[in-house]
């Protein structure tokens, strides 16, 4: 039994992990914007589609890695620039139409430029399981985990001690307030979004030897780490972690012991029933709403 | 004077030209080029294009050329009931070939039906054929010899007590159905029945809790897209050593690349078109699906995949049909394809009537293993 | 100004025909028509009492497979079963709104999202009655034996419940009712504190943009002779949000036009093949950045800019 158990607590954490990097780009971005960006998953495809292009290419893994994460960060300025920016005081619907919009046009380049087949990475150091107590791990899921950790705690120095992360903090508190500390708050929204950019790409390579990369892979991932996003409490980098561990745990439980075919189902219900009693999410701070 | 009469002249035979250009035959498709069925509907309009060109280049058909008028669906069924709609009111198309996913398919063969059109289908499930529809026929196997041909292969090798994973998209539910419906036919107990979604990425916990149940001698997955592929990984990665089956519906070498190792044993039911190279000569589909293999994977570069042999069967057979009936009027050329026997295809040897609209016995499916990344033919 | 925009839109309606030169061109106008139902009751929502919902299509599934199950499975006749699923829908979403519409902004968003998530999965997995994802055929709606069948008849079917419709619409905006909705949408707090029982109309305009989207849903599905969970899922909701936010919130005749649009524009852009999705997000980005309010309250600036300036 406690195997078993131990089996799929695995299960959830890997995918959890991947959630909450997820759901951490969503938490950014909204902190500094308001706007709850749809396109955050193509960001996830493209750093998996991205890498495993160069990869094929003759470019050595690593080399590969950076540049598209680096391509991915291209991709969320361009975003922010191009999209978001020239639509400032739209309503908020809007911007998150805008937002699907851009999600809809990178998909289809992602169709052009590379293909619409399925992609696998090949793992960071090999295939062959680990076995703990009675359970098997995968040495990538070990990566995975093992990466969120280091960039979680990147992010919170990045955060509380470089002067760039304190003006991201202070715009999301509140924006006037930072504008008059002489803040840039257009820099401020170009760095959220190359920042959530680059992070969802990380997600996509990391999991890519998983889970497989593909053109649409990234509108499944968008939507849960949504979920995760606000289930741990938007606008919480911690709320966001806890929120996508939470979410995979309560997906590969829910398979594992009530249904795998009801086990989004279950997910989400978990999630509601959050929403219902702590209507700010996890983590959330209980808003107090200015009139 | 002189320059009006020369412009009525140049006029008149135009008119006649255009009047003496026979108007081509169109061949309408709607495939999921895009979508969750892209793996399908891609190679299936690729074959398309590439046949309709080269039937062109051979002289067209009863001395007019074909033209293809095709449309993506995507994959959703309200889609395809429009387009279907729009090739047979816009683009009043003579022959439907079509409807990558049974989904798409169902929703247009009212459509068919009423407007008195021959629509041959690509998808998979039983129920596109039976019960029999006037207007509808289709060229792959269906889901339920697929189950018939595993069970078959599993009772040879001692598994009578097995496990079913499958997938939530169409194929996958219908094919579990049906088999859920014969395994008693074969003798086969099916003791677990896990499912897994379309996008998941980890279906370990489904395949820990076959592996806790007691008796299992083998794993059948009824899937595709890539739920199959990573099924297979997490069974490599569990250590289970029981046998694995997959469907048809990952018949292409994509599936044998993103399972790597692990799809090392692995067997399904496919047709003779992916094991082309290592078919023994007096075969009789040799000449057919080494011919398809040759032509595709030159044109486009990458390999072959039975759904576009599906597409391929597809059109000949509707090509064969006009053919035979010598016109493109539909009731002639739906009653010239219920009269095709013995059709060499890439599915298998098509024997079309009146009461069996998919022509292909259990014998089109060959049994094929995973070898070194390769396909070979399991005797 | 809102008697012309109804004459106007009852004139389209009736002058549309002669426009049209096959059944498939009916079948895209039919679309159209049901498209809108669903996006005028959706803008109620989200354009007039400000809440955001993207768990839409599944009242429109619902509404579709609960007319098509009892109609099919149990033999109900469909005048019957077609008013019975919406009224349940309708029940449905009194129940579920009230605790739903508590939360604001984009925790509504999730809370709608999940349920619809939600009624898709449970729809695709219970096969045995709902057909499964490869969907279920649907009997047409018939009375006294004549059946309601044929494009044309169905385009007038629905062209008359559309204006009839958005004439009910206007007439819910412009009544004390709808005019406490604005208010909330302008500010909730300040609303309640005129008196307005903020929660109560929320969930009013939930309900009745719900039995829009069931009507509408059980339609599609008499109309199309089959229905499929895909009609229920996560994209088809985005879809339904799209429409109304890119034709102009708060504006009726903004619903159907972005309907409208958002139908035509994928058949017109098939015909570019691999493009069509690129071309497809660079539009809905484009219109959206340069028409931030949407395409009518825009272009009704425009217009009475140019009005004024000709005075």
């Amino acid at each position: 039994m406690s195997a078993q158990f131990l089996q799929y607590l695995f299960a959830g954490l890997t995918i959890g992990a991947i959630y909450a990097l997820v759901a951490l780009g969503f938490a950014i971005i909204y902190n500094a914007s308001q706007v709850i960006n749809f396109a955050q998953g193509e960001f996830v495809m493209a750093g998996g589609m991205a890498t495993v292009w160069l990869a094929n290419a003759g470019w050595p893994l690593p080399v590969a890695i950076g540049a598209a994460v680096a391509l991915a960060a291209l991709l969320g300025l361009a975003l922010e620039k191009f999209a978001v920016e020239p639509a400032r005081g739209a309503p908020v619907v809007t911007l998150i139409i805008i937002t699907i919009g851009a999600s809809i046009l990178l998909r289809g380049l992602a169709m052009l430029v590379w293909d619409k087949n399925v992609h696998a990475l090949p793992a960071f150091s090999g295939d062959a399981p680990i076995r703990i107590g009675g359970a098997t791990v995968l040495p990538q899921s070990l990566w995975v985990l093992g990466a969120t950790l280091v960039i979680v705690v990147l992010l919170a120095a990045f955060f509380n001690r470089t002067l760039l992360g304190k003006a991201l903090l202070a715009t999301s508190h509140n924006r006037l307030a930072a504008q008059l500390c002489g803040i840039s708050v257009r820099r401020v929204l170009l760095v959220a979004f190359g920042l959530s950019a680059a992070l969802g790409a990380v997600a996509g390579i990391l999991v890519a030897p998983i889970t497989f990369t593909t053109w649409d892979v990234g509108v499944m991932l968008g939507l849960k780490g949504f979920a995760a996003a606000i289930l741990g409490g938007m606008g919480s980098g911690a709320g966001a972690v806890l929120g996508g561990l939470v979410l995979g745990i309560a997906e590969a439980m829910g398979a594992g012991y009530v249904s795998s075919a009801y086990k989004d189902v279950i997910a989400f219900l978990v999630i509601l029933g959050v929403l219902m009693f702590l209507p700010g999410g996890l983590l959330g701070a209980r808003a107090s709403e200015r009139v | 004077m002189a320059f009006r009469l020369l412009s009525m002249i140049a006029a008149a035979l135009l008119a006649f030209a255009a009047h003496a250009q026979p108007q081509p035959i169109r061949i309408g498709a709607f495939l999921a080029v895009t979508g969750p069925a892209a793996f399908l509907g891609d190679p299936e309009q690729k074959t398309l294009e590439l046949y309709v060109g080269k039937l062109n280049a051979a002289g067209g058909l009863l001395g007019r050329k074909l033209e293809l008028v095709s449309y993506d669906s995507a994959g959703d069924a309200e889609k395809a009931r429009t387009f279907a709609k729009r090739l047979i009111e816009q683009d009043k198309v003579d022959v439907i070939v079509g409807g990558s996913t049974t989904g798409e398919t169902m929703a247009v063969v009212p459509l068919a039906e009423a407007a008195g059109i021959p629509f041959i289908s690509l998808a998979g499930a039983v129920v596109i054929i039976e019960p029999v529809k006037k207007w509808v026929f289709k060229t792959p196997h269906t889901d339920r010899m697929a189950c018939e041909k595993v069970f078959v292969d599993m009772k040879a090798r001692g598994a009578t007590r097995i496990a079913l994973i499958s997938g939530a998209g169409g194929f996958d539910k219908s094919m579990r159905a049906e088999c859920l419906k014969v395994a008693g036919k074969y003798g086969i107990e099916i003791a677990a029945d896990e499912s897994y979604g379309a996008a998941d990425t980890d279906m370990t916990a489904q395949l820990t809790k076959i592996r806790g149940t007691p008796g299992i001698q083998a794993v059948l997955n009824a899937g595709f897209g890539q739920g199959p592929a990573i099924v297979t990984r997490n069974y490599k990665q569990l250590g289970i050593a029981l046998p694995l089956y997959q469907s048809h519906g990952v018949a292409s070498k994509e599936y044998v690349k993103l399972s790597g190792e692990a799809a090392e044993g692995v067997r399904l039911p496919a047709a003779a078109l992916l094991v082309a190279d290592v078919l023994p000569d007096n075969d009789p589909q040799k000449k057919v699906v080494t011919g398809y293999k040759r032509e595709y994977e030159a044109r486009y570069k990458s390999e072959i995949s039975t759904f576009g042999g599906h597409a391929y069967d597809g059109l000949m057979l509707a090509v064969e049909a006009m053919r035979r009936a010598n016109s493109t009027q539909h009731e002639a050329v739906r009653a010239a394809l219920e009269s095709i026997k013995g059709y060499v295809g890439t599915g298998g040897v098509v024997n079309l009537s009146p009461t069996d609209h998919m022509g292909l016995d259990l014998s089109a499916f060959r049994m094929l293993e995973v070898r070194k990344g390769d396909w070979t033919l399991v005797k | 100004m809102r008697g012309r925009g109804l004459a106007l839109l009852a004139l389209a309606v009736l002058a549309l025909p002669l426009a049209l030169p096959n059944k498939y061109a009916y079948e895209v106008a039919i679309l159209i028509g049901l498209n809108a139902l669903v996006c005028v009751g959706l803008n109620l929502l989200i354009g007039y009492a400000g809440q955001i919902s993207l768990g839409h299509a599944g009242f429109f599934g619902l509404g579709a497979y609960g007319s098509a199950i009892l109609a099919a499975r149990y033999g109900w006749p469909t005048p019957l079963s077609l008013p019975a699923a919406v009224a349940g829908v309708a029940l449905l979403a009194w129940l579920v709104g009230r605790p739903v519409l508590r939360l604001r902004g984009h925790h509504l968003a999730m809370a709608t999202l999940g349920l619809g998530v939600i009624v898709s999965i449970v729809i695709a997995t219970e096969d045995r009655v709902t057909g499964g994802p490869d969907g279920m055929s649907v009997p047409p709606l018939a009375a006294f034996g004549v059946a309601l069948a044929g494009e044309t008849a169905w385009y007038w079917a629905v062209g008359a419940l559309l204006v009839g419709t958005v004439w009910l619409a206007r007439n819910f905006i412009d009544s004390p009712r709808g005019r406490a909705l604005r208010a909330l949408h302008g500010s909730e707090i300040a609303a309640e504190m005129v008196g307005i029982d903020s929660a109560r109309h929320k969930l009013d305009a939930f309900v009745l943009s719900a039995a829009l989207a069931a009507l509408a849903g059980g339609l599609t599905a008499h109309y199309s002779g089959f229905i499929t969970p895909a009609r229920a899922a996560f994209l088809h909701s985005i879809e339904l949000v799209t429409m109304v936010v890119f034709g102009g919130m708060a504006s009726t005749f903004g619903a159907v036009v972005g309907a409208a649009a958002l139908t035509l524009l994928p058949q017109i852009l098939t015909a570019l093949k691999e493009y069509e999705m690129v071309v497809f997000g660079a539009v809905l980005m484009l219109t959206m950045i340069f028409m931030p309010r949407g395409l009518v309250p825009t272009l009704e600036k425009a217009l009475a800019a140019a009005n004024r300036r000709a005075v």
